[in-house]
């Protein structure tokens, strides 16, 4: 929800990075804030999961221009795993499988390191498996899913509810959910959307990379942004992403009115 | 390789030190009479100088193996000197007695042996280059009728024993590294359980290196008795030097009837340094015979350290219902290479065999398995598994999987699983993103990889198998 009182968690400008020596953004500006949901729609190819992808870090990609701010400090000093540890949390559109790493000592790591770099207690195994199980219940999974490797075998619907305990278990500032709706069937769907619904607050935000407006049936956004070509070519609100559901993206250029641009 | 991988792998080697203690060194060369005069220093009965100069003999005749996937120069066998033994001050009767010196080496390998043998209930045999300074424990196990000593005061006073199966699974003309261990051994250990007896406690040696340019040629002669068994950890580390070092130890297990012989080693022999200087050739013949009906063999190694390993710890599996198991994690990083694996003899009727090897290369290292599983025509009902996981460190290392199955029965079963996997930087953002740095990571996913085979070592050795990975792998992603 947008709040008159929020702060400022991520402040995008200007970006631009390259992989390979190809540029595949070309001038993103964005400005989130705390408690909004933001969704980024377009093409194939459009740049949306390179943009997360350098949000989090990955060590692929360049950044040539522009600055990132978040929380008011300079997100592009920081190593990925820093920036996880600060409260960027990416729930990727394939998550990796592990073979050999059970799920319960993977989440226990990644949790204790983050609340340790939090100046938070960590957990001990015992104490870890009560607080993982009860987060469980609300993406309703099964508990044999502590014991199996990390998201080895597991189906597409199960991989991406294992993103979004992950999220719940870290609680990150911001939450950017990478195409978690594909390979979702319907219900899988509703346990995904419920899931991030209960995570959001007024404290946090969430940035949701989709091609379809069926997502955001269930996670209602504040505002919609369409990338083509590494940069957002359009901001709306809710009503933007029916549009585009409706008329395709081509109606875009057909439209040019509110073009590029901040948000906010 | 990413900086980080780099920074993993770069580490240097934690045991690299030399101790100050005098080194009694035989003149450098092999021929007969540096033979006689091994024999003489340990002063041996005729029957063991038969032996060596009959396996000196075999080994003129013989040469060395180049089948292996490994390469490196020429090996000058009259530069080795064959013997060297820690010159002692006095006749020990203790540990108290033991050189200071000997004992802080110790202390800094992490090795207090005789706090850590009584804490732990380990009696610990520790052979120092090739004489044996002390043993512990040897009384409470006396009790039990089970001799644990080195292989020198064996030939002294048990010299049946010795004379009756040194040789009997490993003979003296078996390969070129095994004629000459029983051409030159110096020192080793030797177990036996007798009949009915279980060990009560783990049995354990460590190894050390010290003398440079000096060969080892360690003797290990384990026998369990009718219904006997015993669990046997051997360790090594050794200090760091610029010229390679020849390491060709003989291993003989014989298990008769219900007996179970277990025996687990980690291996950290100096690996040279990150651009391939120096390094121990660790060039080991191991094999166990399953004598009697419903005996088992079981090898599980942890094989980290030496600049070239060539190695096969091997079964054969002549008892009906015997039992031979496999168990190996072979790390190379570097200029490492590796060429091990093991050999199933299946030769009993309803005899089983388990193989599992995981292989993990970093660096510019290369690792082999090479596993033999064969089925004679009198072993019927034989079944063998195996299974050969080789996991990639970066992308400038090797794997590779050599198997060779030859099956003579009918109504044998083997099967053969292999798979290679990588650590990619994919499963290394994944972690980064959770908050996990590359160095945790890795050893988070390298111990996955192996935890099937760690779990098969007493529960110490593997909390120091497991230390040891991570520590070998440092710097090896990124």
């Amino acid at each position: 929800m947008i709040n008159n009182d929020s702060q400022t968690i991520l402040d995008v400008q200007n970006l631009h990075a390259s992989t390979q020596g190809a540029e595949i953004l070309k001038g993103i500006n964005l400005t989130v804030k705390s408690g909004e949901i933001h969704a980024i729609m377009g093409l194939n190819g459009s740049g949306k999961s390179t943009f997360a992808k350098v949000l989090a870090g990955h060590p692929d990609y360049e950044v040539t221009q522009g600055t990132i701010q978040f929380e008011q400090h300079d997100l592009l000093a920081l190593s990925s795993e820093e920036r996880a540890q600060a409260g960027i949390f990416l729930a990727f559109q394939y998550p990796i499988e592990i073979p050999g790493v059970a799920n319960s000592q993977f989440l226990r790591l990644a949790y204790n390191t983050v609340q340790t770099n939090r100046g938070r207690e960590e957990l001990d195994p015992l104490e870890f498996d009560d607080f993982v199980r009860e987060k469980m219940k609300l993406l309703e999974m099964k508990p044999d899913f502590l014991d199996r490797s990390v998201n080895e075998g597991f189906s597409g619907g199960e991989k991406k509810r294992n993103e979004i305990l992950q999220m719940a278990l870290l609680e990150p500032k911001l939450g950017i959910l990478d195409e978690t709706d594909s390979g979702l069937d319907i219900d899988a769907l509703k346990i995904v959307a419920k899931g991030v619904n209960h995570l959001s607050n007024k404290d946090n935000a969430i940035i949701l990379i989709t091609h379809y407006q069926r997502l955001l049936e269930h996670i209602v956004p504040d505002y919609v942004h369409v990338m083509e070509a590494g940069r957002i070519i359009r901001t709306g609100g809710k009503e933007l992403a029916l549009e585009l559901e409706t008329h395709g993206y081509d109606w875009l250029h057909n439209n040019p009115k509110n073009s590029a641009g901040a948000s906010a | 390789m990413s900086a980080v991988l780099q920074n993993l792998v770069n580490q240097p080697y934690r045991h690299g030190f030399v101790t100050d203690i005098e080194s009694e060194i035989a003149p450098k060369g092999l021929n007969e009479e540096t033979i006689r005069l091994i024999s003489a220093k340990k002063n041996e009965p005729d029957w063991l100088l038969d032996f060596r100069l009959k396996a000196y003999q075999k080994w003129l005749t013989m040469s060395e193996p180049s089948w292996q996937n490994v390469h490196y120069p020429k090996i000058d066998f009259q530069e080795i000197s064959y013997y060297a033994a820690p010159k002692p001050k006095k006749k020990l009767a203790s540990m108290d007695e033991v050189d200071p010196e000997l004992l802080r080496t110790f202390e800094k390998l992490g090795v207090p042996m005789h706090e850590r043998a009584a804490l732990a209930g380990v009696a610990v045999d520790v052979v120092f280059d090739s004489v044996s300074v002390a043993t512990t424990y040897k009384e409470k196990l006396a009790e039990l009728g089970i001799i644990f000593c080195s292989i020198s005061e064996a030939v002294q006073k048990h010299p049946d024993l010795v004379r009756e199966y040194i040789g009997a699974v490993v003979p003296v003309g078996d390969n070129f590294y095994a004629a000459l261990n029983s051409a030159v051994f110096t020192d080793g250990s030797f177990c036996y359980i007798p009949k009915g007896i279980k060990c009560p406690m783990d049995l354990s040696t460590y190894f050390r290196i010290n003398t440079e340019g000096s060969g080892q040629f360690e003797r290990t002669l384990v026998i369990a008795e009718e219904g006997a068994s015993v669990s046997y950890l051997e360790g090594c580390t050794a200090p760091q030097f610029d010229t390679n070092q020849l390491h060709a130890a003989v291993v003989e297990l014989i298990a008769m009837d219900n007996a179970d012989i277990k025996y687990s080693t980690v291996q950290n022999w100096y690996a040279g340094d990150e651009n391939g200087i120096g390094g121990i050739y660790n060039f080991v013949t191991k094999r166990g015979l399953a004598k009697g009906v419903n005996s088992r063999i079981s090898w599980t190694q942890v094989e980290t350290g030496a600049a070239i390993t060539w190695k096969y710890p091997s079964c054969i599996l002549r008892g009906d219902n015997s039992v031979g198991e496999f168990y190996s994690v072979a790390v190379t990083n570097h200029h490492q290479q590796a060429d091990t694996g093991t050999k199933m003899i299946h030769l009993g009727k309803n005899t089983r065999s388990t193989i599992i090897s995981k292989g993990i290369s970093a660096g510019k290292s290369n690792s082999s398995y090479r596993g033999l599983v064969r089925i004679a025509p009198t072993a019927e009902n034989a079944r063998n598994f195996s299974q050969c996981d080789s996991m990639l460190v970066g992308n400038q290392c090797g794997a590779h999987t050599f198997p060779y199955i030859q099956v003579r029965n009918h109504s044998a079963k083997v099967e053969h699983e292999a798979s290679t996997s990588k650590i990619g930087e994919d499963q290394l953002f994944y972690f980064a993103q959770r908050g996990i740095d590359a160095e945790e990571a890795v050893s988070m996913i390298v111990n996955g990889f192996c935890k099937e085979v760690f779990q098969q070592l007493p529960m110490e050795f593997a909390v120091e198998a497991t230390k040891l990975l991570s520590f070998k792998l440092e710097g090896s992603v990124g």
